[in-house]
């Protein structure tokens, strides 16, 4: 706009007050970077760095035990983890997990935005209250919490549900995947579930009442109504928290960590990449992991902005 | 809606399946906490008739267990309070910035915090891991107060840029013409309005800060700096022939209790801090 103004030789003449105005914006721009610029230095530097310098080290062959020993391999890690069948194994339990645990969340999360939206006054903070404890208990508790109750010696679930085939006192439930995930994605739903439905609920407010009413008077019956009318009005508030939540649950680490550690064919790909760089010291191949970690977070991204075209700016950050 | 008695029933029923949804687990690893060691194993959710014990408390605050549980509580509190504190004081002038001020590149800072938010933790991780080494940045304070500011930083903008929003600044000129200087008139019609934001995001970057682990375990190795989540996976029984589950329960206990009192505290701004970007979308 200022350079349009500019730009118009009788707008300068007119006593200098372009001037004044171009000078009060520039003042007004670099007061804006001055005061948000720190945030945005700082964001920079804690993710844009090092994932860079992940870059940088996955094409060495570098260990921290012998780090005399670092060659440059270019892209010989890359090789070696995609030929590798624990990525795949660890990249489908990673994928199993995330679709699971948003399929569900998703239903039991708009299950619970519905009852906070209808909920009588009285009842409606306390609902609330409690479904915050979920949301702001630490991972680690949730995840010793019902790692505890499924424990073979510690547990409790084994005598509560003996009567079920397939349950009984001698069932560890950790030492296979089949049994072991479920638990694991208990706790992961249990925990994230207020979250979606928070967003959900947001997604609820946003529906005409007028449109539900009309639906009503013309005979709609409550799944009509679900299905014709609230759905597809809340369509953007869907997809942004099924794409926050996606992203969020590709990342999985505390419940598995404590849970199995990985074993038994329940490892992750964050644990993995764990595995590999703290715990054993190879810088150089787990960053490797990390960048391919990374790039699965920015794909999936991608695909749900360009194809399903989640709108994430808009239906976040207030009003445009 | 009237509130029939069919109604009133109906919405018991349903409160009370919500409260079991949201507590049962912290109610299981509390029970679990007053378990004695040799009643662990008793296979129900309470301890035993009589068997109900303080022990796993007095463990982790007064006896064996002390010096690690309660060095990593001081880590929990301090480090994460120090984030937290500083999120909000950069995040606070940054959508200050955003809201109130017309400056080219508003959109960049706001994707860029979308982006970092979505950022894999432990892509991070490996990185600073080698890079605190190498400066000693490994295992101390500051080594996990700067990336927790990749955690805490991102929703602290969005939040407060959303809350910055609805503030009506006109108030601020209204107090002007009234005769109020400058400062005057930001400190008695601005900051009223503008606190409880700032306050709701702190306890909401709090929680992110405090849940951490990937940081915790990762760059941490001894009690000067470990927070709790990183302590608990590294517990310990009194011998190495007793297990620690019980210590374990009684200090997620511990560790919960804040959180349960935030909330019971804060329910009303904690929901609308969360829900206000997309609400106003």
């Amino acid at each position: 706009m200022t350079s349009a103004i500019t730009k118009n030789p009788q707008a300068m003449k007119k006593n200098g007050r372009t001037d004044d105005y171009s000078d009060r914006a520039k003042a007004e721009r670099r007061l804006g970077w001055l005061l948000a610029g720190p945030a945005f230095i700082i964001m920079l530097a804690v993710t844009l760095y090092p994932i860079i310098q992940a870059f940088f080290d996955s094409l060495y062959a570098f260990r921290l035990t012998a780090p005399d020993e670092r060659e440059f391999i270019f892209l010989q890690n890359y090789v070696t983890i995609l030929s590798d069948p624990v990525w795949w194994r660890d990249l489908a339990v990673t994928a199993l997990i995330t679709v699971v645990t948003v399929a569900v969340e998703l239903v039991l999360g708009f299950a619970l935005a519905l009852v906070m939206h209808r909920a009588l006054k009285a009842v409606r903070g306390w609902l609330r209250t409690a479904i915050l404890v979920p949301y702001g208990i630490i991972t680690v508790v949730s995840a010793y919490a019902w790692f505890y109750a499924f424990d073979i010696s510690s547990g409790y679930v084994n005598s509560w549900f003996d009567w079920v085939p397939g349950i009984d006192q001698d069932l560890n439930w950790f030492a296979q995947a089949s049994t072991a995930l479920p638990v694991i994605m208990a706790s992961e739903i249990w925990k994230t579930t207020p979250f979606i439905s928070l967003l959900l609920l947001a997604g609820l407010a946003q529906v005409p009442d007028e449109l539900t009413e009309a639906a009503k008077v013309d005979g709609a019956t409550w799944w009509e109504q679900m299905r014709k009318v609230i759905i597809p009005n809340m369509k953007a508030a869907i997809m942004v928290a099924v794409l926050f939540r996606a992203l969020d649950a590709f990342r999985i680490f505390d419940n598995v960590f404590i849970m199995t550690n990985g074993q038994y064919g329940t490892e992750v790909l964050s644990l993995l990449a764990y595995r590999t760089s703290i715990t054993r010291l190879e810088i150089g191949l787990g960053s490797a992991v990390s960048v391919l970690l990374f790039a699965c977070v920015l794909l999936i991204s991608f695909i749900a902005i360009k194809v399903f075209k989640v709108d994430l700016a808009g239906n976040t950050g207030g009003k445009r | 809606m009237k509130s029939t008695g069919r109604d009133k029933i109906v919405w018991t029923i349903i409160s009370i399946l919500v409260l079991v949804y949201a507590l049962f687990p912290v109610a299981s690893i509390l029970a679990t906490s007053f378990k004695a060691p040799g009643d662990l194993t008793n296979g129900s959710f309470l301890p035993s008739p009589g068997l109900a014990t303080l022990d796993n408390y007095e463990q982790i605050l007064v006896g064996d267990a002390q010096g690690l549980f309660l060095s990593a509580l001081w880590n929990s509190i301090g480090i994460s309070l120090i984030a937290t504190f500083i999120a909000v004081v950069l995040a606070t002038l940054c959508a200050y910035a955003i809201a109130r001020l017309d400056f080219p590149g508003k959109k960049i800072i706001l994707t860029t915090a979308l982006a970092v938010s979505i950022f894999p933790v432990i892509s991070i991780v490996t990185p600073l891991f080698n890079l605190w080494r190498t400066i000693g940045l490994y295992d101390t304070w500051l080594g996990l107060i700067i990336p927790y500011l990749s955690l805490t930083l991102p929703i602290s903008i969005w939040t407060l840029a959303a809350f910055f929003r609805q503030i009506p600044w006109e108030l601020e000129q209204a107090a002007q013409v009234d005769g109020a200087t400058t400062w005057q008139a930001f400190r008695k019609a601005i900051v009223p309005l503008a606190a409880p934001g700032v306050f709701t995001t702190a306890i909401i970057a709090f929680f992110i800060a405090w849940n951490d682990f990937v940081y915790g375990i990762s760059l941490t190795s001894t009690e000067a700096a470990r927070p709790v989540p990183a302590a608990l996976a590294f517990f310990t029984g009194a011998s190495q022939f007793e297990s620690p589950t019980g210590a374990i329960s009684a200090a997620a206990i511990i560790v919960t209790i804040p959180v349960v009192l935030l909330v019971l505290l804060f329910q009303r701004q904690i929901v609308s801090g969360l829900t206000q970007g997309a609400v106003k979308g």
